[in-house]
């Protein structure tokens, strides 16, 4: 790093020459940061300062740039220059937005400006131009496990995206459940009547478009590989197995029906004419457009109920906690099959909240106006008596409970995900126990332990297990608010019921945007770049071999899969599979791991560029590591909103909290710094760490910090770890205000030099 | 301006010796200035109001209003149908717009009517007086004729239900009304701002037949109003102004309140703005005196 | 039971909600009722409906035909029309109440003592008998409806008011002389049965 050619530029605009002395900050570029030289420009962003920069670069004077000007969040594309290292020295929005345009303020504010100045040309110093992951490969064919819906959507859409698509199905047929319906909810104006499915069309969409190839009765027994060049094994009944090449996988396993004889209360198993949603779009078939018949005695149905949320939307114990979506607007769809062909059956459905997604609030309005009647209330029991069914139900309108009898019963039970082994079962089942489930007590009763799946949809031969991780309720990962399809496993896109309840309508537009995510990925795979959330990004992990103590600690918590060990136990990234977070480097107890252009010592030296004021100055230094996805940009926005906050606080935006190493604390604390502050995402269940585990790792290591605390005696109040949202504007400046007083309560470090 | 015609239907309250028949000589003394000639549907009867919906059904209550709309047709089709009671606009307007949309009832109605050798057909708009004013003449026509500017009153606008609801004013929410406080602060006056009884209903014809339950809400409606430093309520509808001022007294001694709070009409507050006597706006009519009103009527 | 209440029992059986499709005002809506409960919310009297307006309408779907139409709950509607202005759904809320009432009315089954019962027909036969109100009339025969021995306590109660409504000539017994209503009363007598005659042969008829 010795030959370093570091060319400082400082920005004059935006008001920095009024409130700034931006002679004396080219004087410390070059003087404290060793830059080859550094000039001020009136304004930096303009054609002539990029083409100023542009032409320093390109007569080979410097290798490496520091733009002290404004947020890396702004100007990114007057100032893009990938051949060399670029520090974005933020003297804008972290200095003069934030601070008073006094005479009194501006001594700290310089202070800050210097600082800022002093760390950027630490960093770029510790940076190298990233050169690309040289593993890059080209692989435009889209494996999509399961011909249902979802499936065969996605496999003709990518088709029609000039992607040749290969559907493996487990089973004989095409269609999936969908194939087994008699008509779907209407998904056209004016919402009025069910229509049919489509599954025909589909299928014959599929099985004519010769860019996409069916196996039938097959299963992917092996999956390996990364994002453009995954191999799969494909096994069909008969054992013969073939291996195929892709570029990225659409998971599109949909769902089980939830096991209605777990529901004896409903009369399930005693009747035949009770039956679940499935069983009544089975009599509607056979009937074909006739009158309805019971099972028990072949009579025309006269009169229906619909239970809905039978067995789910339940905390009692075997029972499904969450709701399946679709079944309001299905039991509206089914109880119209008998009210089209003769109003005069009674039709009702029991309910306690009527949900219809979409555009289901004019069906619902339908199914009113042909007098299917709705009806508050919950189910307790149904019990076959005298040739009829007796349904006793608590009305919760009339609040009483009512007892009717009527020929039919059909009971919407809930959707279960076909998400494959839970590799983190084991762990799930400890929490569950923690949270207290199996104790008595209806109330508190908790839903069933989470239930692992015995057969791996995918076969994955990563370390981390066969399958995609599981978020909530056997659903396959995704980060929910921001980043729908995203899994943890890159390249990998699930899609349809099986990443959540949903019915055929949604399950359309989500194969559809599985589809375009999947290509989308291997194409970023195919230029060696990363994919969401850092996509473009060009660096991948390294690590030194030597020091490695093969700890696993990297393999273990890398929250996607992309690190396997090799047959010597090192190891071993799939740079395709990384998604640059970075959550490796900060696991790595022996800090081996790097990126080119993000490491130990970018970060590292950036702490240490600080000038530390001694004790009697009284100017105490607080360190801000900021997530770069919300943190950062939410102080950004604080500062255009002119909301000013301590003069004494340092920000250095990280690519996740999981990123940051427990040594820059520990370094910043032994180096005099009064307060350590960490913003990252919130964690937990409805996370939203971009990295989904960043967040959360992170707030664990801190917890392990306070030892270290402990041994150095200092005060705990010094190293607080946060979650902050991309919208809390207000918020972050006060929190960096409240350490600022907490620094004032405890005083300042006693490791200043 | 030219002056404008409109058919004008006034009620069985605004007659002679009635309970709103200050009403009655407060808007002919507001038209009168405003240049609005109001012809009288020749013979015409009651609308059955609300609470007449026990004794005449569907039929015969919409056949009720069909005469009076008839008898207007007949004697100037072209004239808009104006009406000041809430009840009557409420009631025509109803009958008009549901005969509209159904033929059967339509020809129904008109069979009825063919015992008096009427026909309907629906031809007229029917609109209340506080329409005309707003989007006929206009706020600022509205506040020319201002002579004596009410400055220095505080009115809480109490707006009521049937003026408001179903139909209300183009333009106007249902929840929270602005016309009345426009109108008096056009008159130059103050509008309560945070008027919470607003829309609020006063019991309606139910004061008669369950005064207790009645009363509460009209004690609510009189406390919103001190509440909101009101010296008197201005009101758009001869029952609301009935209601919240007759009872009073009662409410006094059932409450232990100490309510003196004069209810007016807004053709009563714009009256006085232009110009007219106390007697000229029937302020005499009012049981509980508005007395700030008349003194700066009565000023010369 | 009147003899039409016997028909309509006979001919809908067990479906109210049928019944009340055909016979009652605007009871086509019924059915389209969500069950928000915004309408008993936001009734003035609310909370002295023994069955509120979402109420009602449940019962109707659920056969409560004898509940629904000998209840009070219609007749503590005071037709301010919050309910149907919020409702999200749309129905005429007001004019199904008043309409449920005049059926049960009609059926004899509407409870004779209620007190807006009472005054609601008081006020119709006023008004239908010379074409307009008379005020003096109806406020006399409103403090003797539940008898003289009330009536005068009701009187002595309410005589302030009166008293006031005098002063003011805003009731003025002279009225009780001077009220003509309309001309064209005949007529209206006329138009009014012939109404109702064509009603009543409606709801004869439907359905045979």
């Amino acid at each position: 790093m010795a030959d370093a050619k570091i060319g400082a530029y400082v920005c004059k605009g935006c008001g920095l020459g009024d409130r700034l002395d931006t002679q004396a900050l080219t004087a410390i570029a070059t003087r404290e940061g060793k830059a080859v030289f550094a000039k001020e420009h009136d304004v930096l962003c303009s054609a002539a300062g990029v083409e100023m920069i542009r032409k320093d670069i390109e007569a080979g004077e410097i290798d490496r740039v520091v733009l002290a000007a404004c947020s890396r969040r702004s100007k990114t594309e007057a100032f893009n220059f990938d051949t060399v290292a670029v520090s974005r020295c933020n003297l804008r929005e972290g200095v003069i937005w934030v601070q008073a345009d006094t005479a009194d303020a501006r001594a700290a504010t310089q202070e800050m400006a210097d600082d800022y100045v002093r760390m950027s040309c630490a960093e770029v110093k510790q940076m190298i131009p990233p050169r690309g992951n040289e593993q890059a490969e080209r692989n435009r064919h889209l494996l999509v496990v399961g011909g249902g819906m979802s499936g065969l959507t996605a496999a003709v859409e990518a088709s029609r995206a000039g992607y040749p698509a290969t559907i493996v199905e487990k089973s004989g047929a095409l269609g999936g459940w969908a194939a087994r319906l008699w008509r779907r909810v209407p998904a056209r104006q004016p919402y009025a009547d069910p229509q049919d499915t489509g599954v025909a069309e589909l299928i014959a969409e599929v099985e004519a478009d010769p860019n996409i190839t069916v196996y039938l009765n097959a299963t992917t027994t092996r999956t390996t590989g990364a994002p453009g060049r995954f191999a799969a094994d494909i096994t069909t009944e008969s054992g013969k197995t073939v291996t195929e090449n892709f570029g990225a996988i659409v998971q599109a396993s949909g769902f089980t029906p939830y096991d209605a004889t777990r529901l004896p209360e409903f009369g399930v198993g005693k009747s035949p004419d009770v039956m679940d949603q499935l069983g009544l779009e089975t009599l509607a078939r056979e009937a074909n457009g006739s009158p309805i018949k019971r099972p028990s005695d072949g009579r025309e149905v006269r009169s229906v109920l619909f239970i809905q949320c039978a067995g789910q939307r339940s905390n009692k114990p075997g029972h499904l906690p969450y709701c399946s979506g679709h079944c309001c607007n299905t039991s509206i769809k089914q109880a119209m099959y008998f009210k089209d062909r003769n109003p005069n059956v009674d039709a009702t459905v029991l309910y306690t909240d009527l949900r219809t997604p979409g555009n289901g609030e004019d069906f619902y309005r339908s199914g009113q106006r042909k007098g299917v009647i709705f009806t508050k209330g919950v189910a307790s029991v149904v019990q076959p008596a005298n040739g009829a069914l007796k349904v006793k139900f608590q009305d919760l309108i009339l609040n009483q409970e009512v007892s009717i009898d009527v020929d039919l019963v059909v009971l919407a039970t809930g959707m279960v995900a076909n998400s494959g082994v839970d590799a983190e079962a084991a762990a799930k089942q400890e929490a569950w126990k923690d949270e207290g489930a199996g104790t008595d007590g209806a109330q508190n009763a908790k839903p069933e332990a989470p239930r692992s799946q015995e057969v791996s949809i995918l076969n994955l031969d990563y370390r981390q297990g066969p399958d995609v991780p599981q978020l909530m309720h056997g659903f396959q990962d995704s980060h929910f608010i921001c980043f729908p399809y995203e899994t943890r496993r890159t390249g990998i896109y699930t899609t349809g019921p099986v990443r959540r309840p949903m019915d055929i309508a949604q399950a359309l537009e989500d194969a559809t945007g599985a589809a375009l995510k999947a290509i989308q990925a291997l194409e970023n795979a195919a230029q060696g770049r990363a994919a969401h959330p850092r996509s473009g990004d060009l660096s991948f992990p390294s690590f030194h071999r030597d020091g490695c103590t093969q700890c696993k600690r990297c393999t273990v918590e890398c929250p996607f899969g992309a690190i396997d060990e090799d047959e010597r136990r090192y190891p071993q990234f799939n740079e395709a599979r990384c998604r640059r977070c970075g959550t490796c480097m900060g696991a790595c107890p022996v800090r081996v791991i790097y990126f080119e252009n993000y490491s130990i010592d970018t970060v590292g030296q950036q702490i240490k560029a600080v000038e530390m004021p001694d004790e009697t100055q009284e100017k105490p230094r607080i360190l801000v590591l900021a997530c770069e996805n919300d943190a950062y940009p939410a102080l950004d926005m604080a500062a255009m909103q002119r909301i000013h906050y301590s003069a004494y606080a340092r920000v250095i935006p990280v690519r996740c909290l999981g990123s940051v190493n427990s040594i820059w604390v520990t370094d910043a604390l032994n180096g005099g710094y009064d307060g350590v502050m960490l913003m990252g995402c919130q964690k937990g269940d409805n996370y939203q760490c971009h990295f989904v585990k960043g967040s959360e790792l992170a707030h664990y290591r801190m917890s392990k910090v306070y030892d270290t605390l402990e041994q150095l005696q200092l005060e705990k109040d010094r190293v607080e770890t946060h979650e902050v949202a991309i919208t809390d504007i207000q918020r972050a400046p006060q929190l960096i205000e409240a350490m600022a007083e907490t620094v004032k309560r405890v005083g300042l470090s006693p490791f200043k030099f | 301006m030219a002056k404008k015609q409109y058919m004008f239907y006034p009620g069985c309250s605004a007659e002679k010796l009635a309970s709103a028949s200050n009403y009655e000589v407060s808007v002919q003394a507001m038209c009168d200035v405003l240049d609005i000639q109001l012809n009288e549907i020749p013979d015409w009867n009651c609308c059955g109001a609300s609470i007449g919906y026990a004794g005449g059904g569907e039929l015969p209550r919409l056949a009720l209003n069909a005469r009076n709309l008839a008898l207007a047709e007949q004697d100037h089709p072209d004239q808009d149908i104006v009406a000041t009671c809430a009840a009557c606009w409420l009631s025509a307007r109803e009958t008009k717009e549901r005969l509209e949309d159904n033929d059967a009832l339509m020809r129904e109605t008109n069979e009825a009517l063919g015992e008096a050798g009427l026909k309907y057909q629906a031809k007229q708009r029917i609109r209340h007086m506080v329409e005309v004013l707003v989007e006929d003449i206009g706020y600022e026509e509205l506040g020319r004729h201002v002579k004596k500017p009410l400055s220095g009153l505080k009115i809480a606008g109490y707006v009521g239900c049937q003026t408001n609801r179903p139909f209300g004013i183009e333009g106007e929410s249902f929840e929270n009304p602005k016309y009345l406080d426009k109108m008096v602060e056009t008159m130059g006056a103050e509008a309560v701002e945070k008027y919470d009884k607003k829309v609020s209903c006063c019991g309606g014809a139910l004061a008669f037949s369950e005064p207790e339950k009645s009363q509460a809400l009209i004690k609510d409606i009189i406390e919103a109003a001190y509440d909101g430093g009101a010296e008197m309520i201005v009101t758009p509808c001869p029952v609301c102004q009935m209601n919240v001022e007759v009872y009073q007294g009662q409410i006094n001694k059932k409450y232990r309140t100490k309510f003196n709070m004069p209810v007016v009409y807004y053709s009563q507050l714009m009256g006085v703005a232009y110009g007219k006597s106390s007697k000229e706006v029937g302020l005499n009519g009012q049981v509980i005196r508005a007395k700030r009103l008349e003194e700066l009527a009565d000023r010369k | 039971m009147s003899d039409l209440n016997t028909v309509m029992v006979e001919k809908y059986r067990n479906d109210f909600l049928k019944e009340v499709e055909a016979n009652v005002e605007e009871g086509k809506w019924v059915k389209m009722c969500m069950q928000c409960g915004v309408c008993s919310g936001s009734c003035p009297l609310g909370p002295f409906w023994e069955h509120p307006p979402q109420e009602v309408f449940m019962m109707i779907r659920a056969g409560k035909r004898d509940e629904i139409l000998k209840s009070e709950s219609m007749w503590m509607c005071t037709s301010c029309y919050n309910c149907i202005v919020r409702c999200p759904r749309e129905l005429p809320i007001t004019h199904i109440m008043h309409g449920l009432a005049h059926y049960a009315e009609r059926l004899g089954l509407a409870p004779k003592q209620n007190p807006t019962r009472k005054f609601a027909l008081m006020f119709w036969d006023n008004l239908a008998k010379a074409g307009r109100v008379n005020e003096p009339i109806l406020g006399i025969k409103l403090y003797f409806m539940n008898g003289f021995k009330q009536g005068i306590q009701t009187a002595l109660k309410m005589a302030p008011v009166g008293l006031g409504m005098l002063r003011t000539k805003r009731f003025n017994v002279l009225a009780l002389l001077f009220h003509k209503g309309c001309k064209g009363k005949q007529d209206i007598h006329k138009i009014l049965r012939k109404a109702r005659e064509i009603e009543l042969a409606k709801a004869a008829k439907f359905g045979g």
